[in-house]
């Protein structure tokens, strides 16, 4: 237990812990922090293009066009990638609310996507009713993949961070053998599923687009989400271990062990929900590449949106629109897409900068003594 | 047969051991370095790209250069900035193989044409390779191997037996005890940090140079993290360090053998799935207990009144 411990998990996520008490003002002032950061990310990225000797401006207008462009383009490109972003920055952001670094939530959804695939299977049986079967079969097998963590966490001592990226691996490496093996398309050529009953794909919210009811599911869980964490004893107790572990339990009596283990499960359980309706809303069969990092990008959703749920809906948009464009951009300027992933990560770093920077005068009697 | 094993075992530890061996200096010093997949990964690409140019020797040195360029980056956010070491890895390994990702397509075409650098083959040692068993095993290896032996000596004596190995291991367990000491903290863990990134680059490079002769995006695939839960294993010591890699590279020459055996009802993805179902176990085994640096991953040098 002492190695876990000893990683100041009272610290991971400064960021969302002085905003514990959320105020209906903040999802404004997340609002305007998501554009500043877009800003942000746009002038990162016109350096990078300029940098890596790109026809920036070509690339810039593939972006925007792929992104904002259109009516099409917002709703069924950007929304559409908001949707694993939003949920699996969820799943991320109430772990790091709990003191649990998950980082698994790439290995969780697929873990529920494949889990739906097998659920969808049932469709000749119950028809329509298949949708909420595939959905619950998603969250249940990620609340499984995560489970293993918090087992291995809360009973052996292992650093979560290891397990969940080990368990990353583990769920893509199965993904793959399911799509060559006991999943694999009736003519078994291609590494990917059968494309699943049609009674089994969830239905698009608004006509003309690709949106599914995914968006939906992602907008009522934020917000159940906000005010779960805001209102109730159990977001309460939440935010207290995730603060400060020792003195909840202490001055709070809170069992610190179920109310981490329960954080961890749910989780899981939205980054498979997340799995499960990328499967059932967008790509209709399993493939092994049925995440582009999702679950990684969800970090830097859930860290830029100060792991607040309202927050976290906005910035998956915000990354969504980025996503797409960066499609795009690859698609018509010739720009490889994962330079998208550089823009993130620097992001995620500017923002632990200046969170440090605001913090800087008050920890200074502390952090300066070493100098 | 059992020395083909030793050979492929150590071959296969070698990157392991180079990175988780940088790792365990990092971690004495307290500074939990999770972005060692994106020293690994850069090492890679850089080695590649000099090595086609310069050749091997330069291939490595390059390596080293780069990976040692990804942790610098990490160390200003983590001992500069005293941003949380957690996050900061998992952002640097995402900038690292985006970074790589993007220059790699750059570089050589966006249908990442297959090239091919030059490798530096095995150079048997005379007499020593030719002992029975072990001495294949230990000495018909590519000359990078070597180096790591001559690491694992000098790690291991420089930080038992030498002040600045001790002012390393104060750092890790007791930050203001140290500083108090006149020990500048933050120096020391700069230089453990910059050493391991300099590591995580010759593995990287090791897994270009001596062993794929290719570079291929994500090539890492995961070894930065399997390193750190090596450093576990090994209980924070160079030698225990060394030995843990030795599992890690059975378990991968075991995944080449059986793929290659080709067992047809035995989809190979289950095998590659292998060595990271090996570190859950093996981290589950292995109860780190007071053998963790006791300032492993605290951002404040001096600790706070909660954490003691």
């Amino acid at each position: 237990m002492k190695h876990s411990s000893a990683t100041d998990k009272s610290s991971v996520a400064s960021a969302g812990v002085r905003t514990a008490s959320i105020k209906t003002s903040a999802v404004l002032g997340a609002l305007a922090r998501v554009l500043a950061l877009a800003t942000v990310a746009v002038v990162l990225l016109v350096v990078l293009l300029t940098v890596t000797g790109q026809r920036t401006g070509d690339a810039l207008a593939a972006l925007v066009n792929g992104a904002i462009g259109s009516w099409y383009a917002i709703t069924s490109a950007t929304l559409v990638r908001a949707v694993p972003l939003a949920l699996a920055g969820l799943a991320v952001s109430l772990a790091f609310r709990a003191g649990i670094l998950n980082i698994g939530a790439e290995g969780q959804l697929l873990a529920g996507a494949a889990a739906a695939t097998f659920a969808t299977l049932a469709a000749p049986q119950l028809g329509v009713f298949v949708i909420p079967l595939l959905l619950i079969a998603g969250c249940l097998a990620g609340a499984v993949w995560a489970g293993i963590a918090a087992f291995l966490r809360q009973k052996l001592g292992v650093l979560e961070v290891i397990s969940t990226i080990m368990l990353n691996y583990v769920a893509l490496h199965t993904v793959g053998y399911l799509v060559r093996g006991p999943l694999q398309e009736p003519r078994h050529v291609f590494p990917q599923s059968f494309n699943i009953d049609p009674r089994a794909q969830l239905p698009v919210i608004i006509p003309g687009t690709r949106l599914h009811l995914g968006f939906a599911l992602a907008v009522v869980i934020g917000v159940a989400l906000w005010w779960w964490l805001r209102d109730r004893a159990g977001g309460f107790r939440l935010r207290a271990v995730g603060t400060n572990a020792r003195a909840a339990a202490s001055a709070g009596r809170i069992d610190v062990a179920r109310t981490t283990t329960v954080a961890f499960l749910a989780s899981g359980a939205i980054a498979g929900l997340a799995g499960a309706t990328q499967l059932s809303g967008v790509t209709y069969a399993l493939y092994e590449t049925i995440s582009p990092g999702y679950g990684y990008t969800a970090i830097a959703v859930a860290l830029l949106a100060r792991l607040n749920p309202l927050g976290v809906l906005v910035a998956a948009v915000m990354f969504g629109a980025l996503e797409a464009g960066a499609n795009a951009m690859q698609r018509d300027a010739g720009v490889p897409e994962v330079l998208v992933s550089v823009v993130e990560a620097l992001l995620i770093l500017l923002v632990l900068a200046a969170d440090r920077w605001r913090t800087r005068p008050e920890r200074k009697s502390t952090t300066e003594v070493g100098a | 047969m059992i020395d083909a094993f030793l050979e492929a075992t150590i071959r296969w530890a070698t990157p392991f051991a180079l990175a988780a061996l940088g790792e365990c200096v990092s971690e004495r010093a307290g500074v939990i370095n999770i972005g060692l997949e994106g020293s690994i990964i850069a090492g890679a690409l850089g080695a590649t790209v000099a090595a086609g140019v310069f050749g091997p020797t330069v291939g490595f040195a390059a390596g080293a250069l780069s990976g040692l360029m990804i942790a610098a980056f990490f160390g200003l956010f983590t001992v500069a900035l005293r941003a949380d070491q957690i996050i900061t890895g998992t952002a640097i390994t995402m900038f690292s193989l985006g970074l790589t990702g993007t220059l790699y397509r750059l570089i050589y075409g966006a249908a990442g044409v297959s090239l091919s650098t030059p490798t530096t083959g095995a150079w048997p040692i005379p007499v020593l390779s030719s002992i029975p068993v072990v001495g294949p095993a230990l000495f018909d290896q590519p000359p990078i191997t070597y180096g790591l032996y001559a690491a694992i000596v000098c790690i291991a004596w420089w930080m038992s037996r030498t002040q600045a190995g001790l002012a390393l291991r104060a750092v890790g367990e007791r930050p203001d005890a140290a500083a108090a000491a006149g020990v500048n903290v933050r120096r020391v863990q700069f230089g453990a940090v910059l050493f391991a990134g300099a590591m995580a680059g010759l593995a990287g490079a090791t897994l270009v140079l001596a062993q794929a002769g290719t570079f291929v995006e994500n090539m890492s695939a995961g070894r930065g993290f399997i390193a750190i839960a090596i450093v576990v294993l090994g209980r924070w010591r160079p030698l225990g360090v060394a030995a843990a890699s030795l599992l890690f590279g059975a378990a991968y020459t075991l995944q080449n053998l059986f793929q290659s055996l080709g067992f047809s009802n035995v989809p190979y993805n289950l095998f590659l799935a292998a060595p990271y179902v090996l570190t859950l176990v093996v981290l589950a085994l292995s109860r780190s207990g007071t053998s963790s640096p006791a300032a492993l991953g605290q951002r404040e040098i001096v600790a706070r009144q909660d954490l003691q």
